[in-house]
């Protein structure tokens, strides 16, 4: 990327470029940086919990702060972490494998990032108030309502509701990305799967987070403003906040899980050296799942005593989800088949989330079962559960993605006896920790409990969870070791596709200028970049001449305006607060001015910048 | 952004997708709607849910006056009728005549908040407070919401006025307009609901 | 390019059969606006006179809502229009979508089993 800072940063300093960045390339950064800053502290909470249930009556922490660091895990491992680290992906690569200079909306998508990492910051703010949110990552009422809980709660309403526009706003984009942007000869059906998977993915987050935004509303004006909503006092009703936290919960799994499985589907077939298998059916599994994601919320209520129908209605559709999602794992694994397999870091990834996700899917279709369910809810094996979908999925097809898109990114590559070190200590520190709770769970150990009697046959089987999660947090901070050490001693790749890989993102050269193609591709088939290998030339045919490029101008706005959107957060929290009305009201009205003014300010014309033909001949003679 | 747009013949025929930009701010602001749809909705379903409990407070049906929710029916339907004018004046390069629509649309705007704060103001004073009841919280939050987005729509489509007031229709602006109108257009398709779901299904006695 | 972008224009590129079907356009809209407010009445009428039964009226304005809810998603924002399939494709969704979320609300909240 020197290049790329190089003709960026004209007159800018190092701080302020990239505060004012609307490039997709240094965003994506930004969302890696943001989101392994919370991953790291969320996993940090994970191993005191671990710590804390290590042995029988542990006094460790008290059962307030386990409270608090079992919300704060799952909301920030959730919201904050998974999500900006799937972003940050999808930003570098999306652009880049439908032949686009930039995203469709580079403002918003700036804007987007800024709002979700001041979301973020206003829920943490809670640890300097009073502790953190403690009713749990689902916040059931009437346990978040106004009575139960403190100012931790209020946090958790504000803040993810400020970290949830960012994240609509970024889908909304991603969406239109990929829908406008696609060079000439893209079609819908020869994009790579990771693109398909980024736009049910965003359309997901555009029909789930509102959602999400309501119910969060709801809470909020039910603890700030008195509201009537969820506790039956005058009428109120606890079943609403459920519902409307599910509707939203449900496809937030799949919203997490979708680029997961794109990064699976671009990593398989680049080391098995065979193009996808059944691409057409991916694309249909991914939207009849997307669409099922729907259907299905009441999954998580079954034990609240809906109805026999409903339970019946919505065990059946969640047991359909195992349908496509066994069309994808046998599409992955008739991929491998006969192919000639490269066993690298980004590959043993791959290759063991195929099982490993068949594992936490299976104990998915066995929680579906409504009468079951009664056994299972609230225990462990949920825990176990949702863990080796999480973990196994997701985690697994990040580091995937982050050994096979660290090159084109960064320049170099990782190291790989560290990265395949890392690997092994997670795959075997994951299972330890998780697979062990399968068992905890059915013989009745519950979830959210802070500690435990001894002589009930937990002790043994707890320690050994424990211990996995040692091992786990050893491979994290393994890599962590990793990406510091390769980046002073890897060589610089010059190449443009050190994996020999498909798609064309690999097609640019590394680093990538600022302006992505000199001149927009014409793609000529699935897997345009491996086609021009074999069947063109070794180089995409340009669908332009080249001239002068047009770039979008780096803009200040989507800082300060997510500044505005947290200032006014933490004024609405601090109504529960003990300050003076006018206080609270100053800071409100300050953070609003900010917000809606800096809208107002960007309502000014900004047609960007051109950089003239000249110098993007001189950059491509240096790159290339 | 503007490649290959022909300009010389004058102002196109749909200049609020001639450019790539006005192009992705349109598909950008159905994708916007969409979720405000579901958001909606949600909202809907909570009021649904929860309009019978009045826990001892009034009810709608003891409270409203049905020939002021059709003035204020009006008011917003009138409004949206000149938002669709203006943007048709638009497309044929009658900036004048798209202004003049734009400012009624804000005129008819601001009688619609008017007309709604003084009903507010008058169901507070018969007892019918935030907190009376769950029906009270969730009737105010689905029309203060709505009312919300009419305000919203009102400083946006003022700013865009203000400045460009004597600008004339160019193709930066063009698809400005346009997301305003569709934003405008939304907020009356939500009080179809509103006035359905809300006041007549009350009124009617269901 | 980029003064282009905020010059006025001093005439407009329609050919004389665009002039035709954008003044025919404007026709539709107004009758389409005197259809909503048709619509309107009928519904206010419906409830106000108080002459027709509950059970008829709940299903009669409902109805009447929803077709003045596509008349204007359809004329109003020009989703009839051309060049409109991905916004129908992601509206339509969006529709399909609420849909269980207004019916398990109204539904599923109370003491009546289902």
């Amino acid at each position: 990327m020197a290049t790329a800072a190089a003709t960026q940063t004209k007159n800018k300093s190092v701080l302020w470029d990239w505060l004012t960045t609307v490039d997709h390339k240094k965003l994506a950064v930004l969302y890696l940086i943001a989101g392994t800053l919370f991953f790291v502290k969320a996993g940090v909470m994970a191993v005191l919990i671990r710590i804390q249930l290590m042995t029988a009556e542990n006094d460790l922490i008290s059962g307030q702060v386990f409270n608090e660091l079992i919300t704060m895990h799952g909301t920030i491992m959730l919201f904050l972490a998974a999500t900006p680290l799937l972003f940050g992906f999808m930003n570098f690569a999306i652009p880049l494998q439908i032949g686009a200079r930039d995203v469709a909306l580079p403002f918003i998508n700036a804007l987007g990032f800024w709002i979700f990492f001041f979301g973020g910051l206003l829920l943490s703010m809670s640890w300097f108030f009073g502790g953190g949110a403690d009713a749990g990552w689902t916040a059931y009422v009437p346990l978040s309502t106004r009575e139960f809980t403190g100012s931790g709660m209020d946090f958790y309403a504000l803040g993810l509701q400020v970290s949830g526009f960012g994240t609509l706003i970024s889908g909304i984009n991603f969406i239109v990305t990929i829908i406008n942007m696609r060079a000439p000869g893209m079609t819908m059906m020869r994009m790579p799967l990771f693109c398909w998977t980024g736009l049910i993915m965003s359309i997901l987050i555009v029909v789930a987070f509102t959602p999400l935004a309501a119910g969060l509303a709801l809470l909020m004006l039910d603890r700030l403003f008195m509201g009537q909503f969820f506790i039956p006092d005058y009428g109120g009703n606890a079943i609403l906040w459920a519902h409307i936290f599910w509707i939203f919960g449900h496809p937030e799994v799949y919203i997490l899980i979708m680029p997961a499985f794109g990064i699976i589907s671009e990593v398989v077939p680049a080391f098995s050296r065979k193009r996808l298998f059944g691409y057409s059916a991916m694309v249909f599994a991914v939207i009849l799942i997307a669409f099922l994601s729907f259907m299905v919320w009441v999954h998580h209520m079954f034990t609240i005593g809906i109805g026999p129908i409903t339970n019946s209605v919505f065990a059946l559709a969640t047991m359909t989800i195992a349908v496509p999602t066994g069309i994808k794992i046998f599409n992955w694994l008739f991929t491998m088949w006969g192919g000639k397999i490269t066993f690298n870091t980004a590959m043993l990834c791959a290759s063991s989330f195929v099982p490993t996700f068949v594992l936490g899917g299976i104990t998915g279709v066995m929680l579906s079962m409504a009468p079951v369910d009664y056994l299972y809810h609230d225990t462990y094996f949920v825990v176990a559960h949702f863990h080796y979908v999480i973990i196994g999925g997701i985690v697994f097809g990040l580091i995937a993605g982050l050994h096979y898109w660290y090159p084109k990114m960064f320049g170099h590559m990782l190291n790989e006896t560290l990265g395949k070190i890392t690997f092994w200590l997670l795959y075997i520190g994951f299972h330890l920790t998780f697979f062990i709770q399968h068992i905890l769970g059915l013989i009745g150990m519950q979830r959210r409990i802070y500690t435990y009697m001894s002589g009930q046959g937990l002790e043994t089987m707890n320690m050994v969870s424990t211990i996995g999660s040692f091992v786990m947090s050893a491979a994290i901070i393994l890599l962590v070791v990793n990406i510091v050490y390769s980046a002073f001693t890897s060589e610089r790749i010059t190449v443009r596709d050190p994996w020999d890989a498909r798609t064309l993102e690999w097609s640019t050269p590394t680093p990538i200028p600022e302006y992505n193609f000199a001149q927009i591709p014409q793609v000529r088939s699935l897997d345009p970049w491996f086609y021009e290998k074999v069947h063109g030339d070794g180089k995409m045919k340009p669908s332009e001449p080249l001239k002068d490029i047009h770039m979008p101008n780096g803009s200040i706005l989507p800082f300060l305006m997510a500044l505005g959107l947290f200032i006014w957060g933490f004024g609405m929290v601090m109504i529960n607060m003990d300050v003076p009305t006018v206080v609270t009201g100053i800071v409100i009205a300050v953070g609003f001015i900010m917000t809606f003014g800096t809208m107002v300010l960007h309502s000014k014309e900004d047609h960007g910048y051109y950089i003239p033909l000249e110098r993007v001949k001189k950059i491509e003679k240096e790159v290339g | 952004m503007a490649d290959h747009v022909d300009v010389s013949q004058g102002l196109p025929a749909e200049p609020h997708r001639a450019t790539l930009e006005g192009k992705n701010k349109f598909l950008a602001m159905w994708c916007f709607l969409t979720g405000e749809t579901i958001m909606f909705a949600t909202f809907f379903g909570t009021f649904l849910g929860l309009r019978h409990q009045t826990a001892g407070g009034p009810a709608l049906a003891d409270l409203v006056a049905l020939p002021l929710v059709f003035f204020m029916t009006m008011l917003l339907l009138t409004s949206s009728l000149t938002s669709v004018l203006g943007i048709l004046a638009m497309k044929k390069n009658n900036f004048k005549a798209m202004r003049n629509y734009f400012v009624i649309t804000v005129l008819l705007g601001f009688g619609f908040i008017g007309c709604e704060i003084y009903e507010f103001y008058h169901y507070y004073h018969a007892g019918l407070g935030y907190t009376t009841s769950a029906f009270a919280s969730s009737f105010y939050t689905l029309v203060g919401l709505h009312g919300f987005h009419v305000l919203f729509g009102l400083g946006w489509i003022i700013t865009l006025l203000s400045r460009y007031w004597n600008a004339g229709v160019t193709l930066t602006n063009a698809h400005k307009f346009y997301a305003a109108s569709l934003y405008w257009h939304f907020i009356d398709v939500i009080w179809v609901f509103i006035f359905t779901v809300v006041y007549l299904l009350a009124a009617g006695g269901a | 390019m980029a003064e282009e972008l905020s010059k006025p224009f001093d005439k407009s590129a329609m050919t004389l059969q665009e002039r035709a079907e954008h003044s025919k356009e404007t026709r539709i809209q107004i009758i389409s606006f005197a259809f909503m407010i048709g619509l309107t009445v009928l519904s206010f009428l419906a409830v106000g006179t108080e002459v027709l039964a509950t059970g008829f009226v709940v299903p009669f304005i409902l109805l009447l809502g929803v077709i003045q809810f596509f008349l204007q998603l359809f004329y109003f924002m020009h989703l009839k229009d051309k060049d409109h399939g991905w916004p129908n494709m992601l509206f339509s969704s969006g529709l399909v979508l609420s849909a269980p979320v207004v019916i398990s609300l109204i539904l599923l909240l109370g003491i009546v089993k289902w």
